[in-house]
Formats: structure tokens, C-alpha cells, sequence
């Protein structure tokens, strides 16, 4: 199976997370989102360590970092939006403005 | 360089010519010197003047002993300006023995007038300039002196023109005293044109110059008829102007107004000798040119006679001794005109040291009786003994009184004379014999008059009059001293002067066993013929010279008018120039001149508005305002990027990305 | 049917799963919905490593993402009182992040099938990898990198107790 085919789609889930990232309101949508776009890392991974047999395990190795990294990175962005909700009452993004001119 | 003038061997420069140049040098700084930094030293300034021309003197004195016997003559130049092949102007100095004598006389007279004037001109507002002036004066007679080509000569003549102006105009408060010094320089200017004319006609027709290669070719025929005449009456002209010849004398009297001190120097000794100096040191030229000595003498005599009858009847002392100086003059060319090369210098020599003293003695009683006229004076022996003395002593050397320099001097140029008319062939000399022995017989008249008017009699003026103080007297005593010694150099026969400058082909009298005895005597008697009749006239007042106003009114009147040839020069000359070209040079000025001017200020003004207005407030402020606006809307426009929502950042961040990426991968 | 179709088939499926998946995590108007839909979608990624012989990172994912990130999400939708029920919860960028998505889609796309035509993965290998060859390349190629990670999660768990922490 040609290994393109993998890799559409893992280009393809990165995409649909983008879209999320970019039109979503709610804080904690937009980090799933984010999960969506590290999912298709992954697969993207995982599927040229298949085709590279000789290579070693290398991105079975890298997709189990990214997961790694991707439950540090949730904890510590739940962390802020449950802080913002506290300050502000409100997880929408569009309300987050103070930054603005 | 070093040139023969008469085919001899000469020798190379000693300390002499290694150091003669400071001579010119030393007074030509010390116009410097006294000029930024006079008024602040103690003396202000004359110690500088002084010293200067001190050393001078030493050189001077040092190069006239080296140089005297006719041995070692210098010439040393430089090219100065060279113009391909044609025109070559060098800087030189050629120095022999009549450049020694010249020295000594420049020298010496110069630093006994400075150190008179420290005294006479006391506490006078220029005093500074004063000295300035007479330094650079100095400085420039003697760079005329020392000059070996006629463009240097020239150079030094118009310095000591413009210096004279300085010093004659000293007291430019008086109008007459500023209208005198205009006048001394138009006139002698008249002469420069002369001048300068010969020195053109003369490298015409030589191709240099250089004033022993004139003289060479004069001699040696290479240069010779009518153009040479000419030439060398241009040059003639020239000393005309310089040494009050007739008719362009008419400037020396009215130039008494300046300062006594100046007058000793200038008009008696230094400046107006320049002109019989030029004439000696062409004199070989001279003698090639035709007829042009003959016009030499004749209009010498011509000079002689008619100053010394106007000499005769001022009450001013100056000018009487100024009308003296231009008759004296008057021997010295004429003594030339008839060939007398040496009694002329000779002559120069001590004519320069008794004039100079009786002026300085004049000036003496001027000072004390504050007034110029003989008619105020009188019976001044009695107050003032040693200018009274010293003025005598000046007196009788110039009235030819034995033992008295006049007296060896001034029968030199009789001798020669009488000599040149028997040989023949020289209707002039008879002229110039005839002419010298009546000025004789006028000069020891007039001279009588001056001393009997002055120191006997009673005193016809106010005040008391007093002897002058010591800076005044001990420069008069000096002169008289000189005056006794320096007419024994020139003894007949055994004067050393006689060996020492020479002509070549010129025979002296004295030198030949028959020596004339007769006319010293004749001379002497002659003299004393005057000065009895001076006594007479003058002091017994045995006959009136009123007799002559009667029945001869009409030639009093002449010669009181100075044979009307100032009328005639001011009339003809002086006010068609003055008033219709001086009107016209003035509408120039103020219209056309002052109008370029006043148009270019008033141009630089609206030049000077429409750059502000425009340039500097349109363009320029607008550039920067503009630039200061430009950064202040693009900053208003740009902040709304800022939005503060960060998906909005992320969603541009994306697209950048995308587009980047996509513009590396595919082109 | 030979192995290789099956393989096919299940890629497609799986493909196709995890595609709906996301893009109705991406679209729905329940929050709570959208964390399940991305269970779904997880899942179906766990299933796609299994077809990639990496069993263990596909264990791995359902073990942390699903297992303990998603609930994690819940846990934050609750403390931020998500609606209940649908809701708006697209902002006014939609067109804006439409199209930056399909650029970046299309610039992706079409660069990794470029660069990666005519290459082949071998469904018809024999050996798998085991969890004993994973664990050998972490601790032994791979080991720093595992480090980092551990202090990376250290610092990420410091830091999450320091901000949300209540004083």
C-alpha cells in the first residue's frame, strides 16, 4: 500500500484540527482540536516507521514522546482555562481581548 | 654669478656677500615688527626701528671698508620669475663700492633721524606708525640700492614713493600737510611713468634687464643710436621726478610740511639721491647714449640756478633748505652730465651728511620756537649754543668754505667742469661751469641770510626758546662730526675716495703734477664775496632789498610766485583732471559700483526670504512634519492588527505558514 | 480475500471513521459531544497504529489520550460549566479558518505525496515489533529524549497544581 495514502489522511486530520483551532469559541474545544492535529502527527509517524523497516523504532518512539507531551500540554492548559473561568466567568475566546489596541 | 665690470678678476663673495642682503632685510622685518607689535612694547617700537638699522649700519660700514680700493665687487641673483624665453626676472644684489657708499649714507642718516625723532616726535598720537614708516622706508631705499636689474630698482623706487607719502602726510589733520603728500607723489609719479618706459625701451632693445649686461652692451656697441637716446632719456625722466629736477621739482618745497626728522631723511640724504643714483649706476649707458648726458647736465643747470635765486627769498627755513637741496641736487647731476662720475658721488657722500644736519638743526629750532619762519626767530645763539654751533659748522660746509666737506666736494664737480668745457667739444659743461659758480656765489648768500636771521639779531618771537634736549643735540653733534672728517676723503691727489669708485676712461685732475691751484682759491673767494654781502645785506642792513621792489617789482613777484609753475601745473594739468574726470569717477562709483553691491546685498536678501519661506518652511519642515505624520497614521492604522483575539493571530500565523511553505516547495 | 485487501479494507474503514470523527469534533454544537466524538476519533487512530505494526503505541493512546486526557477535558468542561445541550460555538472566523485549513491542507497534501511517490509499506512482513524491542530503543537510542520528557512532565504537573491553585 503506497504509504501516501497515510499520509493524506494524517494531513488531512491536521487540517480539520486547524479548522477547529481557528473557528471554535470555547476554550476546551479548541484544545481538542489540538488533540485532533497531534493524533494526525502520529499517525504520520507511526506510518513511516512502518516503511522504513530498517530504521529502527524511531517513530514508534517519537508518536509515544508526542503523547507524552500532549498529556503535559492538556494538563497545563486545563489548568489556565479553569483559572481564566475563575477570573472572568466565561471561557469564550472572543471575550479575551485585553491585548487588543 | 660673478661679473667684471671691467674685465678685472674678481673674487668670491666673502662674509660680505653672504650676509649684505640682511641690510635691505633687517628694517623690512622691523616694519613688521613695529607694525603688530609696536604699540604694546614700553618704547613703542623705536628700539626696534633702531636696532635694525644699527646693525645695517655695521654691515654697511663693514662692506664699505671691504670694498673700498675697487676690489671684490658682488653680484649674486636669483631667477625670480621666467616667462619661457623671452622674459626672465631675476632677484639680485650687486654690490660695489657705490653700493657701499650708498649704504653707509642710507645707514647712517637713517639711524640718527630715528634716534632724533625719539625726541622731536615725543608723545605725537602716531608715533608707532611713525617709526613703521620710516622703516620700511629704509628698507626700501636700500632694496633699491642693492638691486642688480632695473625691475628691482623700480620695485624699491615706488616703495620709497609710497613711504614718502606716509611720512610726509604724517599730519594729515592739516589739509595742506595731505595735499602736500598727493602732490610729492603724483609728481614724482610722473617721473616713474618715465621711468618704467626706459626700463621697457631698454629690454626692447637689449633683451635683459640686468644692469651690468645693459651697461656691457652699452660699451660694446651692441645696443646704440637714437633707440638708446631715448631710452635713456626715459630713465633720466624718471630721476627728474625722484631728485627734483626742473620742471618736476615743484613737489620738494611743499613737501616740508611733514615732519622735520622726515625731511632729513628723505628729502636731504636718502630718497631724492635716488635719482642721481640710478643715473651713476647707468652711467656707462649714459655715456653711449648720444646726446643724453648733454641733456643731463643742461637741465641740471637749469635746476641749480633756479632754486637757489628762489632759495633766496623764503622766510620758511625748511623751504630754504629745500630749495637748497634741489640746486645741490642740481651739482650732483650736473656733475654727471658732464662726466664728473666721482665728484658726483663724492658730492652725494657729504651733501647727504651736512644736509641732513642742518635740517635736523632746523628742526631743532623749530622745536624750540615753535614756529617754521625766520621772521620769528632771531638772536638765538645766545639760547640754543650747540644747535647754534653745529648748525654753522652745517652752514659753511655748504656754502664750500674751506676745510669743509661742501668745500672739496663741490670744487671737484667746478674742476671738472672747467676741464670738460676746455676740452671742447662740451657746450654744456661751459653751461653747467658758468651755472656752478654763480649758484656758488647765491648758495653761501642765502645760507648767510638763514644764519643771520636766525641766531643774530634780536629775538623777534614769543616765548622763551630753549636748547632741545639731548636726544636732539647729540645726533646734530654727531653730523658735524662727520661733516669735518668726510671731505678729507676726498682730498685731491692723495683722497683715497678717488681710488675707490671710478670709471673706467675717466682721468683726474688732481692725479697729473699741474693741479690747479687756482680754483679752490677762486671758489673760496667767490664764497666769500657772498657771505660778505649776505652780512651787509642782512645783518647791518646797509642797503634794503626793498630797492629791487620798486622798479622790479615785476620780477619779485616772479620769483615769489616760484615762476608761476605751480599756477601752470595746476591750471593745465591738476583741474582738468579733477574736476570733470573725478566728477565722473564718482557718478561710477556711487551709481554702478555701489549699485552692484547694493543689488547683490538686496538680491541675497530676497534670496535669503524666498529660501526660508520656501525651502526651508515648505519643503524641508514638511519633510520632516510629513515623516513625523507618516509614522504617527501608519501607527494608527497598523494598531488594528493588535485585535487581542488569538485565534485570529493563530489563523494568520496558519495562513503565513502555508503560504511560505507553499511558495519554498513550488517555485 | 488475501491479507492485503483486508488490509485495505480496514485502513479505508478506520480512515473514514477517524475523518467523520474529527470533523464532527470540529463542528458540533455540544461540547460534550465533541469530546466523544474525539473518543471516537482516538480510537480509530489506536486501530490504524495496530494496522501499522506498533501495537504498543496503540495501547499507549487509548491508555493515556483516551483513558486519561479526554477525561481530563471532561473534568474541565464540568469546572467551566459547559452547557448542556447545544449551543453556538463557532466564532466569526469560520471562512477565515476554512480557508486557511484547506491551504495548509492542500500545500501539505501535495508536498508529502511528492516527496514520498512510488514508496510502499510492506503489509506483507512477518515480524512485528514487540514491546520488548519499544522498551529496549527508549532506554537505550532513545534515552535522552526520555528524560527531558520526564522533567518535562514534572515541570507540566508543577505547573498545572500552580496555576489553578486556589488562594
Amino acid at each position: 500500500m503506497p504509504v501516501s495514502f497515510f499520509l493524506v489522511l494524517s494531513a488531512l486530520l491536521f487540517s480539520i484540527g486547524i479548522y477547529g483551532v481557528l473557528a471554535r469559541q470555547h476554550a476546551v474545544l479548541v484544545l481538542l482540536s489540538i488533540e485532533l492535529m497531534l493524533n494526525a502527527v502520529n499517525i504520520n509517524l507511526v506510518a513511516f516507521s512502518a516503511m522504513l523497516e530498517e530504521a529502527g523504532l524511531g517513530g514508534q518512539v517519537f508518536a509515544l514522546f508526542v503523547i507524552a507531551v500532549a498529556a503535559a500540554e492538556v494538563g497545563v492548559g486545563l489548568a489556565i482555562v479553569i483559572l481564566i473561568y475563575r477570573n472572568r466567568q466565561s471561557v469564550d475566546l472572543d471575550e479575551l481581548d485585553l491585548m487588543k489596541w | 654669478m660673478f661679473l667684471s665690470q671691467h674685465g678685472e678678476a674678481v673674487f668670491e663673495p666673502g662674509l660680505i656677500g653672504q650676509i649684505a642682503w640682511l641690510v635691505p632685510l633687517l628694517p623690512f622685518l622691523a616694519f613688521f615688527v613695529i607694525l603688530f607689535f609696536g604699540k604694546r612694547l614700553p618704547d613703542k617700537g623705536h628700539s626696534v626701528g633702531i636696532g635694525a638699522v644699527a646693525v645695517g649700519l655695521v654691515i654697511s660700514l663693514l662692506a664699505f671698508i671691504e670694498l673700498a680700493g675697487g676690489r671684490g665687487d658682488i653680484e649674486r641673483s636669483w631667477t625670480w620669475f621666467e616667462f619661457s624665453d623671452i622674459l626672465e626676472l631675476e632677484f639680485g644684489m650687486k654690490i660695489d663700492f657705490l653700493t657701499a657708499v650708498m649704504f653707509v649714507v642710507v645707514c647712517s642718516i637713517s639711524l640718527l633721524v630715528q634716534i632724533y625723532s625719539t625726541g622731536y616726535m615725543h608723545g605725537d598720537s602716531r608715533y608707532t606708525w611713525f617709526y613703521a614708516a620710516l622703516s620700511m622706508f629704509t628698507s626700501s631705499m636700500l632694496f633699491l640700492v642693492i638691486a642688480n636689474n632695473l625691475m628691482q630698482m623700480f620695485v624699491g623706487w615706488e616703495g620709497v614713493g609710497i613711504c614718502s607719502y606716509f611720512l610726509i602726510g604724517h599730519f594729515w589733520e592739516e589739509k595742506e600737510n595731505s595735499s602736500a603728500a598727493i602732490k610729492a607723489f603724483i609728481t614724482t609719479r610722473i617721473g616713474d611713468v618715465g621711468f618704467l618706459f626706459g626700463i621697457f625701451a631698454l629690454f626692447a632693445i637689449a633683451h635683459t634687464f640686468n644692469i651690468t649686461e645693459l651697461n656691457l652692451a652699452a660699451e660694446d656697441g651692441e645696443i646704440g643710436g637714437p633707440a638708446l637716446t631715448v631710452a635713456a632719456l626715459l630713465l633720466f625722466l624718471g630721476a627728474v621726478g625722484k631728485s627734483a629736477q626742473f620742471p618736476l621739482h615743484v613737489w620738494l618745497p611743499d613737501a616740508m610740511a611733514g615732519p622735520t626728522p622726515v625731511s632729513a631723511l628723505i628729502h636731504a640724504a636718502t630718497m631724492v639721491v635716488a635719482g642721481i643714483y640710478l643715473v651713476a649706476r647707468m652711467f656707462v649707458l649714459f655715456e653711449h647714449a648720444g646726446a643724453a648726458l648733454d641733456v643731463v647736465a643742461i637741465v641740471a643747470g637749469i635746476t641749480m640756478l633756479i632754486a637757489a635765486v628762489l632759495a633766496l627769498v623764503q622766510d620758511d627755513i625748511k623751504k630754504v633748505l629745500a630749495y637748497s637741496t634741489i640746486s645741490q641736487l642740481g651739482y650732483m647731476m650736473a656733475a654727471l652730465g658732464v662726466g664728473a662720475y666721482t665728484a658726483s658721488i663724492f658730492h652725494l657722500f657729504t651733501h647727504a651728511f651736512f644736509k641732513a644736519l642742518l635740517f635736523l638743526g632746523a628742526g631743532s629750532l623749530i622745536h624750540a620756537v615753535h614756529s617754521n619762519n625766520m621772521s620769528d626767530m632771531g638772536g638765538l645763539r645766545k639760547y640754543m649754543p650747540h644747535t647754534y654751533k653745529t648748525f654753522l659748522i652745517g652752514s659753511l660746509a655748504l656754502g664750500g668754505i674751506f676745510p669743509f666737506a661742501g668745500f672739496w666736494s663741490k670744487d671737484e664737480i667746478v674742476g671738472e667742469a672747467l676741464r670738460a668745457s676746455s676740452e671742447g667739444t662740451q657746450t654744456a659743461a661751459i653751461f653747467v661751469f658758468v651755472a656752478a659758480i654763480i649758484t656758488a656765489f647765491l648758495t653761501a648768500l642765502y645760507m648767510t641770510k638763514v644764519c643771520v636771521k636766525t641766531f643774530w639779531g634780536e629775538y623777534r618771537g614769543r616765548g622763551h626758546p630753549h636748547e632741545s634736549p639731548g636726544s636732539m643735540v647729540t645726533p646734530l653733534w654727531v653730523l658735524a662730526l662727520a661733516t669735518c672728517v668726510v671731505g678729507f676723503l676726498g682730498l685731491p691727489v692723495v683722497g683715497p675716495f678717488l681710488d675707490w669708485i671710478f670709471v673706467p676712461g675717466e682721468e683726474h685732475p688732481g692725479f697729473s703734477t699741474a693741479y690747479n691751484i687756482v680754483l679752490p682759491v677762486a671758489s673760496v673767494g667767490i664764497a666769500g664775496i657772498a657771505i660778505w654781502l649776505g652780512w651787509q645785506l642782512f645783518h647791518k642792513e646797509r642797503w634794503s632789498v626793498d630797492v629791487l621792489k620798486g622798479p622790479f617789482a615785476w620780477s619779485y613777484r616772479f620769483v615769489a610766485n616760484k615762476y608761476y609753475l605751480d599756477n601752470i601745473y595746476l591750471g593745465a594739468i591738476v583741474k582738468p583732471i579733477q574736476y570733470p574726470l573725478a566728477k565722473a569717477a564718482y557718478w561710477f562709483n556711487q551709481r554702478i559700483l555701489d549699485g552692484v553691491v547694493n543689488g547683490t546685498a538686496a538680491g541675497t536678501m530676497a534670496s535669503s526670504r524666498v529660501t526660508y519661506a520656501v525651502i526651508d518652511q515648505g519643503i524641508i519642515d514638511f519633510a520632516v512634519n510629513g515623516a513625523a505624520g507618516l509614522t504617527g497614521v501608519s501607527g494608527g492604522l497598523l494598531r488594528y492588527v493588535q485585535t487581542g483575539n488569538i485565534q485570529r493571530y493563530a489563523a494568520v500565523l496558519f495562513a503565513s505558514a502555508a503560504l511560505f511553505v507553499g511558495a519554498l516547495a513550488f517555485f | 480475500m488475501s491479507a492485503e485487501t483486508w488490509q485495505q479494507v480496514v485502513f479505508w474503514f478506520f480512515a473514514l471513521l477517524i475523518t467523520g470523527a474529527g470533523v464532527l469534533v470540529v463542528t458540533t454544537r455540544n461540547v460534550i459531544h465533541a469530546a466523544l466524538w474525539l473518543v471516537g476519533a482516538l480510537m480509530g487512530a489506536a486501530a490504524m497504529y495496530v494496522l501499522l505494526f506498533a501495537e504498543f503505541v496503540a495501547w499507549v493512546q487509548v491508555l493515556v489520550y483516551v483513558g486519561a486526557i479526554v477525561v481530563l477535558m471532561l473534568f474541565g468542561l464540568m469546572l467551566t460549566r459547559a452547557p448542556i445541550g447545544s449551543a453556538e460555538f463557532d466564532n466569526n472566523q469560520r471562512p477565515l479558518a476554512a480557508l486557511c485549513a484547506t491551504a495548509v491542507f492542500v500545500v501539505t497534501s501535495v508536498i508529502l505525496v511528492g516527496g514520498f511517490e512510488g514508496k510502499e509499506i510492506n503489509f506483507a512482513r512477518t515480524t512485528g515489533t514487540t514491546t520488548e524491542s519499544v522498551g529496549t530503543a527508549i532506554f537505550t537510542s532513545y534515552v535522552w529524549p526520555f528524560e527531558v520528557v520526564s522533567i518535562l512532565l514534572l515541570a507540566a504537573l508543577v505547573g498545572a497544581v500552580v496555576i489553578a491553585r486556589r488562594d
